[in-house]
């Protein structure tokens, strides 16, 4: 078994969970309604997240990247129901959360936690810092009143922060600390899987590595498993077991982030990783340039919805939809050039 | 660096206040007292400039009804001998400075019109504004801040498209036609209340309990009609702003810890909008002093607004600068206020 599959097809969405698997996603679909006209009917749908399906062993850490506008973050928050889908199953620890309740679905939030993007926003400021990571710490009742104040302290140091951090407030703190006060946040309530979306991005480059790394020290001392959003291909690299590349809402190509980094084989992701800048002033390398702008996901192209950019676009492309083709080892890819490979 | 989020933080804790944080709130709050004394002159002179310039004047409606008296001297030596008497012989800035001198050691004469010092009408008068003000203010609060919260929290269902509705009718409606609406149904329809006044014919034969409950019901058409205008843009100032905190990246930050519905609403949320709600209100805190010249001229409440109304028909220079002079200083208060409280409740805001 893989660490990861897409279970695209009928016979492995039936396929029973295994223990390993923290979280299966399966079929998820996202459509924001658009409504619009004199009496402010629905007209259509985004489709930001069009049928993903993945599973993320215990443990690990599973990548996320994709243009910016192509679903990534919808998809994370879909998974922790921060948003509601509109169609699909989520499965975590084999229970489809889903159907939870309210109550229900506030227990599970001790268990899946999410990192925010923007640092700055994502602080309430009225707060001070110890109550913006104790605040749910108390209200779930996880630490007993006597342990309540060690406990704090001793989540704010592990994340690099200071005691006497707790009476200030967020404004006071630059952006690096403002992610540790929000990775410090998430893990007092001690979850089994955490979904980091873009959370380096809103950082200058050398306290993005800092971050990296406390991201990944915490991993290794908690059994952490992470969804990593990025669009940064580097450091999904450096953090990730596993990637999955995401095109208009549809995952494209998945697998161990080795095999996807030696042998991309979807056009998109040759064109996305052809993109990394390397290290190396005399690597001549092919550089991949996509023709035109990443079509709406209301009204995504039939077919293949990358036919429209893509240079290897054949005629069937451009009326039917590539079904998942497993390539070895998990290397999952939807692009109708590995028929062949399948059928022979 | 000292910071008014630390005076928030010791209020809020009730700890021993920080030394240094007072001092530079002490220095700030100097600052502005001075720049309202050269505020509050400028603000005075122009009033008194107004005044003097009115093209009916006290002086001369009293020398045309003494001119007309058999026997009288003549309108022309009438005016000259009240000028004379009143002090509005001298230039207008020459009077404005003899005005000043004793304005500025509290003595603002006697009024013209009710023949006795300014400051004891005042004081016999300004309880009933407060009482009107006090009364409305109270209920506008209790009432605008949830129905404004609701309205955000459903923001286009029918509780926030009625909210809007009843704050645009409060906010468009002039209080004298509300008033003279509520009038027709309450007094002439119903003939639950008296159409105007404070107390009721037999004011003077009630038990104390009596005369208390007498002027309560004669407060309450006044204070309705208050309340109705100015309830609107309450209202819609904290749905507005309680839609942008909902907004807000923290709150999906507190949805996502797995608070309840209510905590993320009456704390993180509304904890943010007490910001400028609080301000707004603190700032108008010291304008229930002002009183309402309209509301009370209609309902003929004799509060500070009714009885300044009579002296500005009458020209009653005295009473009329006190009045205006008072305004200014409970604006300029209530700016101050306002400015204190926003470095209060918002631990951002650095007194610079």
């Amino acid at each position: 078994m893989s660490k990861l599959q897409m279970n695209a097809e009928a016979t492995t969405s039936e396929q029973k969970h295994t223990e390993d698997n923290i979280l299966e996603v399966k079929h998820l679909k996202k459509y924001f309604p658009i409504t619009g006209g004199f009496f402010g009917g629905v007209t259509g749908h985004v489709k930001a997240v069009d049928d993903v399906s993945f599973t993320i062993k215990r443990g690990t850490t599973m990548g996320l990247v994709g243009e910016s506008g192509c679903g990534k973050s919808t998809t994370g928050r879909t998974i922790l129901r921060l948003l509601e889908k509109t169609e699909g199953d989520v499965l975590f620890d084999g229970e489809d959360i889903s159907k939870y309740d309210k109550k229900k679905l506030r227990e599970l939030r001790t268990k899946m936690q999410i990192i925010f993007q923007d640092p700055y926003s994502s602080l309430s400021p009225r707060l001070p810092v110890g109550e913006i990571i104790g605040e749910a710490v108390r209200e779930h009742g996880l630490i007993s009143k006597d342990a309540y104040n060690d406990y704090i302290t001793k989540i704010m140091k592990e994340c690099g922060l200071q005691e006497y951090h707790k009476d200030r407030y967020p404004h006071e703190f630059s952006g690096g600390q403002r992610q540790r006060i929000c990775i410090a946040r998430a893990l007092a309530l001690q979850p089994e899987f955490v979904v980091c979306d873009e959370p380096v991005s809103a950082l200058d480059v050398s306290v993005q590595a800092q971050i990296i790394n406390l991201l990944q020290e915490l991993q290794r001392d908690r059994n952490l498993t992470y969804l990593f959003i990025s669009h940064d291909l580097s450091v999904v690299e450096h953090i990730s077991d596993t990637i999955g590349v995401m095109y208009l809402g549809s995952l494209v190509e998945t697998g161990e982030t080795a095999d996807i980094f030696d042998e991309p084989l979807h056009p998109y992701t040759k064109a996305l990783f052809s993109a990394i800048p390397m290290p190396d002033p005399d690597l001549k390398k092919e550089r991949i340039l996509l023709q035109g702008d990443i079509p709406s996901p209301a009204n995504p192209p039939k077919g293949c919805k990358f036919h429209t950019r893509c240079k290897d676009c054949m005629e069937i492309c451009k009326s039917v939809a590539p079904k998942a083709k497993d390539m070895g080892n998990g290397h999952i890819v939807r692009c109708h050039l590995y028929d062949e490979a399948v059928d022979s | 660096m000292l910071c008014p989020n630390q005076i928030y933080f010791k209020v809020i804790k009730g700890k021993a206040i920080n030394k240094g944080v007072t001092n530079i709130m002490k220095k700030f709050i100097l600052k502005r007292l001075l720049i309202s004394v050269v505020l509050l002159f400028f603000v005075s002179l122009i009033i008194y400039g107004i005044m003097r310039c009115m093209p009916t004047s006290y002086v001369e409606n009293q020398a045309m009804a003494l001119a007309t008296r058999p026997g009288s001297k003549s309108y022309q030596e009438w005016v000259e001998q009240l000028n004379a008497q009143y002090g509005l012989d001298t230039g207008v800035i020459q009077g404005y400075f003899s005005w000043a001198a004793r304005a500025i050691r509290l003595d603002f004469g006697d009024s013209w019109y009710w023949n006795q010092p300014v400051l004891q009408k005042f004081s016999s008068v300004i309880w009933y504004s407060f009482a009107l003000a006090l009364a409305s203010f109270i209920l506008e609060i209790a009432i605008a801040i949830p129905a404004g919260i609701s309205a955000a929290r459903k923001q286009y269902s029918m509780t926030d498209y009625t909210v809007t509705v009843v704050a645009l009718i409060g906010i468009s409606l002039p209080s004298f036609f509300f008033a003279t609406i509520l009038k027709y149904i309450f007094s002439v329809k119903l003939g639950w209340l008296d159409l105007y006044g404070i107390v009721g014919r037999n004011h003077q034969s009630l038990s104390d309990f009596g005369k208390f409950i007498d002027i309560a019901k004669h407060m309450i058409l006044p204070t309705l009609t208050l309340l109705v205008v100015s309830i609107g843009s309450l209202m819609r100032y904290t749905r507005t702003n309680m839609l942008e905190v909902l907004g807000a990246d923290y709150i999906r930050t507190a949805r996502a810890k797995g608070l309840s519905e209510k905590k993320v609403v009456n704390y993180h949320a509304f904890r943010n909008t007490l910001i400028p709600i609080v301000t707004l209100l603190g700032g108008s805190l010291p304008g229930l002093f002002g009183g309402a010249m309209i509301t009370e001229t209609l309902f003929q409440i004799p509060g500070i607004g009714y009885t300044s109304y009579q002296c500005i028909v009458q020209g009653d220079i005295p009473f009329v600068m006190f009045y205006m002079v008072f305004m200014a200083v409970l604006t300029l208060l209530g700016n101050l206020l306002a400015d204190i409280l926003y470095a209060v409740v918002d631990p951002r805001v650095r007194v610079n």
